[in-house]
């Protein structure tokens, strides 16, 4: 029997198929590791999945995801699933999906761009590519160059 | 194809066939910007001309275009004193701007301006350049140049030379001939090449750009000489600048190398890149190019404002 390196929660969030090495970003996009949060959470990387490929996962414990949190994940690990677990059984499983349009989760990094000022604007990216993931700015029409950095 | 209530934003917006539709209304609009006509198809309409930069050629020339169809143009005198420096948000400003007029034409040092004032303003919004961004009205202007001198774009050979990498006019223009299936050189020093998107961009059409940094390369082939200015303040060493800017000048003796029928435009203001000798040869298209900012201007502001069809 494999052992089990994380053991089940009880009510919260597990976010799996994450690309190894890519967890500590998306604790970032979830504000973990802010002083503020306060959620239990558990950190498995480089794990071997089932298809023996390395992975990591993300468990957050008493949380549910916002949809704008999947969408921010979904750049920086198009490959994730979310599992919504209620009472040690998962409620709901999907895949996080690339939407057509991005917005109001990253900032441009173009300093000229006018979604830079302090205009009453959300900032949007149409998804050039999904694999790699390519964006480019609605407004100056540059391309993204570090999405990672660039997520709100 | 419908114009009435549409913003004019980035030349990408545009379908070869709605372009191509603002050119002929344009040519139209030629004896009217002239002066030699009337045109009271925007009488009693008011453009509102919202410049936070200086320009000279694009305000005049909508200025202008909106007075030869009867209408009129409100604009700011000065932004360094305008609203803006009171620390008023664009979409303020723009609001302000939609309940005083029926079209706004903006002007702004930042990319993606333009698009912005759109979202908050029911009323068509014309871009009049926003910072290394886009310039449609420009490319638009440039492409009725090349047409009505040539009689067609397409399979025309076009070089494009000088600064390319900061160039805005270089690089909306390189997109919309490479649409319209024009043959292109990018001709430029290494650093100021043309950078990869829109070399990338400019590949819409069938035929693929052709890098080079060296003006006798391709001035015996060219149809359209288009020169862009070379800007000092890219250049950290004088004498560099000086020597780059040298390279790529136009003169008469140059000229003896080109097509007899080889055209050179170029948006102005120029410096030194062209030589004022070749003004009085038959190759210099660059005031007629000026010019022509009024009847595709014209053609605009008719075509959103629902004047024609």
């Amino acid at each position: 029997m494999r052992e089990l390196r994380v053991t089940p929660i009880k009510n919260g969030t597990v976010i799996d198929h994450i690309p190894a090495g890519m967890a500590l970003k998306v604790l970032k996009i979830l504000g973990i590791t802010d002083e503020s949060s306060d959620s239990t959470v558990s950190v498995a990387m480089r794990v071997t999945s089932k298809k023996s490929t390395l992975k990591d996962i993300v468990k957050v414990e008493d949380r549910e995801l916002l949809e704008k949190e999947v969408d921010k994940i979904a750049l920086v690990a198009p490959s994730a699933t979310i599992n919504i677990i209620q009472n040690f059984n998962v409620k709901q499983k999907y895949k996080v999906e690339l939407p057509e349009v991005a917005k109001g989760i990253l900032k441009c990094g173009n300093p000229n761009c006018i979604t830079n000022l302090k205009e009453p604007v959300e900032t949007e990216f149409t998804v050039v590519s999904k694999n790699p993931v390519r964006l480019r700015c609605v407004y100056c029409e540059r391309e993204l160059e570090n999405i990672v950095d660039a997520i709100t | 194809m419908q114009f009435k209530g549409r913003d004019i934003l980035s030349i990408k917006d545009f379908s070869k066939q709605e372009t191509m539709h603002i050119l002929k209304v344009a040519k139209k609009m030629v004896p009217a910007a002239k002066g030699k006509k009337r045109n009271e198809s925007l009488r009693g309409k008011v453009l509102a001309t919202i410049f936070f930069e200086p320009s000279t050629r694009t305000r005049l020339s909508f200025e202008s275009a909106m007075s030869r169809l009867g209408g009129r143009a409100i604009g700011m005198a000065d932004p360094e004193v305008s609203s803006l420096k009171k620390g008023e948000t664009l979409a303020d400003t723009i609001k302000m701007a939609e309940s005083y007029a029926d079209v706004t034409v903006l002007r702004h040092h930042h990319m993606g301006a333009a698009r912005l004032a759109a979202k908050f303003s029911a009323k068509p919004i014309i871009n009049g350049g926003d910072g290394a961004g886009q310039h449609p009205t420009q490319t638009m202007l440039d492409l009725f140049t090349i047409w009505t001198e040539k009689g067609k774009i397409e399979g025309q050979k076009v070089a494009l030379v000088g600064d390319l990498k900061y160039g805005r006019t270089a690089h909306s223009l390189s997109y919309a001939l490479s649409l319209f299936g024009a043959k292109l050189y990018f001709v430029a020093p290494p650093t100021l090449q043309m950078p990869k998107e829109v070399v990338d961009d400019a590949k819409v059409g069938r035929v693929r750009p052709k890098l080079t940094s060296d003006l006798k390369d391709v001035i015996g082939k060219v149809d359209v000489l288009y020169v862009t200015r070379i800007q000092k303040e890219r250049f950290p060493d004088p004498q560099e600048y000086q020597r780059v800017a040298g390279l790529y000048e136009v003169d008469l003796g140059l000229l003896e190398e080109a097509k007899k029928d080889m055209i050179v435009m170029h948006p102005l203001p120029r410096v030194n890149e062209i030589h004022p000798s070749v003004d009085g040869t038959h190759h210099a298209k660059y005031f007629e190019q000026a010019f022509n900012g009024v009847p595709v201007r014209m053609a605009l502001l008719a075509l959103i404002l629902g004047a024609v069809e």
